[in-house]
């Protein structure tokens, strides 16, 4: 199995255990606060909490936290940006400029400052900086939230992507077609217990 | 030269000029007229008391009781670090992180002054150590308190950017750096600036003090650099400190930013 949780318990309720192999996706709904972010926040190691996580069978023990973050790759809702210039997020540039076309994302837009950049193209851009570093399990959360059903579509088609490539992928999504077209496995969080919808 | 001893009668006269205060206060309606009056009998109550307890500890002038009289004026301090700041750390963290701080850079300071530049015999004579430990401390707590208040309200407003990083695989110290580096330098420009400003824009108080009480200017004035350098060092170590010991409060063994540590 890509990614595999055990009696993983925090501030999102829980024990969550499940499992998704390579080229599985998988959709979270459920209201604001019900503790989708944190869920993924516990998968990344963001969040203290019980339980164990294993990639590829390695327990996630036996990583140091950079380098599992490095493959199990969280990208928040309103992702932080730490440089006041947007290219000085993303060290290699070359890969940055090859991925921005596919978003519909001009080249030129790396030499803006960081808070020229509208909400959508802000989600985009840190999109890519989580690709770049081809993280095996992505948990996205709300990545197509700021963006028009166009770029939307393209988002899904980098994901799907990913997906054929082996990744696996955890989702919070308030759009059920969205799960739908990913071909994702879509399961409800309410009061700390994700139901199978 | 023998310094001008001065009578109380003398005090009084000069305590006329907080009773103009006083007064301008009542006449403009500025309501601060009480607290005035209360700061300067304040002043004259604590520094009398204190003038009886430096004379006490001189003449007596163990160790023990030199160590004990600076650990407590440590502990002060480092209290006042710790309410400084808006936000706290749980687990008196700001506490410890005000402690550590103030107490390193004065003992470090002090210490290396006593040993090299001083050398009064003993080495831990009161009349030499309790001075300058006083001016350390008072310095260190102001670089330490500004280092960690700029630090606390700060992990709060970076934290997306540095919760991205750590996202990204991004190591917890480097991810801080900025931070670290912005509160250090909150905590060291007011030095800067008075070593910048000395001489010019101001006599500094302690070199006044030592012309007004007979020294030579010159010798007076190098008295003034030893210290404004030991302070440049004390500041310096107070602010690193600080910010250093609360970052350590604000993460875990997996390198993550523990907000929730912080109230």
């Amino acid at each position: 199995m890509r990614l595999r949780t055990q009696a993983l318990k925090g501030a999102a309720g829980g024990p969550f255990d499940f499992a998704l192999g390579a080229g599985d996706a998988m959709a979270i709904t459920g209201s604001s606060g019900a503790g989708k972010s944190v869920l993924l926040r516990m998968i990344a190691d963001l969040d203290p909490h019980e339980g164990t996580v294993a990639l590829d069978g390695v327990e996630r023990a036996a990583f140091t936290a950079p380098d599992w973050r490095r493959r199990v790759a969280y990208l928040a809702a309103e992702p932080g940006w730490w440089h006041d210039d947007t290219a000085a997020h993303f060290p290699d540039r070359a890969r940055a400029v090859a991925l921005m076309p596919d978003l519909a994302l001009d080249a030129a837009l790396l030499a803006q400052p960081v808070h020229r950049l509208s909400t959508g193209e802000r989600m985009r851009l840190a999109l890519i900086r989580t690709l770049l570093n081809d993280p095996p399990v992505l948990l996205l959360d709300e990545p197509t939230g700021a963006l028009d059903p166009q770029a939307t579509r393209l988002v899904e088609a980098i994901l799907s992507a990913r997906l054929r490539a082996g990744a696996a992928l955890v989702i919070v999504t308030h759009d059920m077609d969205q799960a739908a077209r990913l071909g994702a496995r879509h399961y409800h969080l309410q009061a700390g217990t994700l139901t199978p919808q | 030269m023998n310094p001008i001893l001065l009578t109380p009668t003398d005090l009084i006269i000069a305590s006329s000029l907080v009773v103009l205060d006083a007064v301008v206060s009542v006449w403009l309606g500025l309501r601060l007229h009480k607290q005035v009056l209360v700061a300067a009998v304040r002043c004259a109550v604590q520094l009398t008391l204190v003038g009886y307890i430096l004379r006490f500890v001189f003449a007596i002038d163990t160790p023990l009781l030199t160590l004990g009289l600076i650990l407590a004026m440590v502990a002060i301090a480092g209290r006042e670090v710790a309410a400084r700041p808006e936000r706290k750390l749980a687990r008196y963290g700001n506490q410890i992180a005000g402690l550590s701080a103030v107490a390193l850079a004065t003992f470090v300071t002090a210490t290396f002054a006593l040993a090299t530049a001083l050398r009064p015999h003993p080495w831990y004579a009161a009349r030499y150590a309790i001075p300058l430990a006083g001016i350390m401390l008072g310095n260190a707590l102001n670089a330490a308190s500004l280092s960690l208040d700029a630090l606390l309200s700060g992990v709060m407003r970076e934290r997306a950017a540095i919760e991205a990083q750590l996202a990204l695989g991004v190591r917890f110290r480097e991810a801080t750096k900025p931070l670290i580096r912005a509160s250090v330098r909150r905590g060291i420009l007011p030095i800067i600036n008075v070593m910048s400003a000395a001489g010019i824009v101001t006599l500094p108080g302690i070199m006044t003090g030592q012309i007004l009480a007979g020294l030579s200017p010159i010798e007076a004035v190098k008295y003034q650099i030893l210290l404004m350098f030991l302070l440049a060092g004390a500041t310096g170590i107070a602010a690193v400190g600080a910010a250093y010991f609360a970052m350590a409060r604000l993460t875990d063994g997996r390198e993550r930013l523990r907000v929730d540590q912080l109230r």
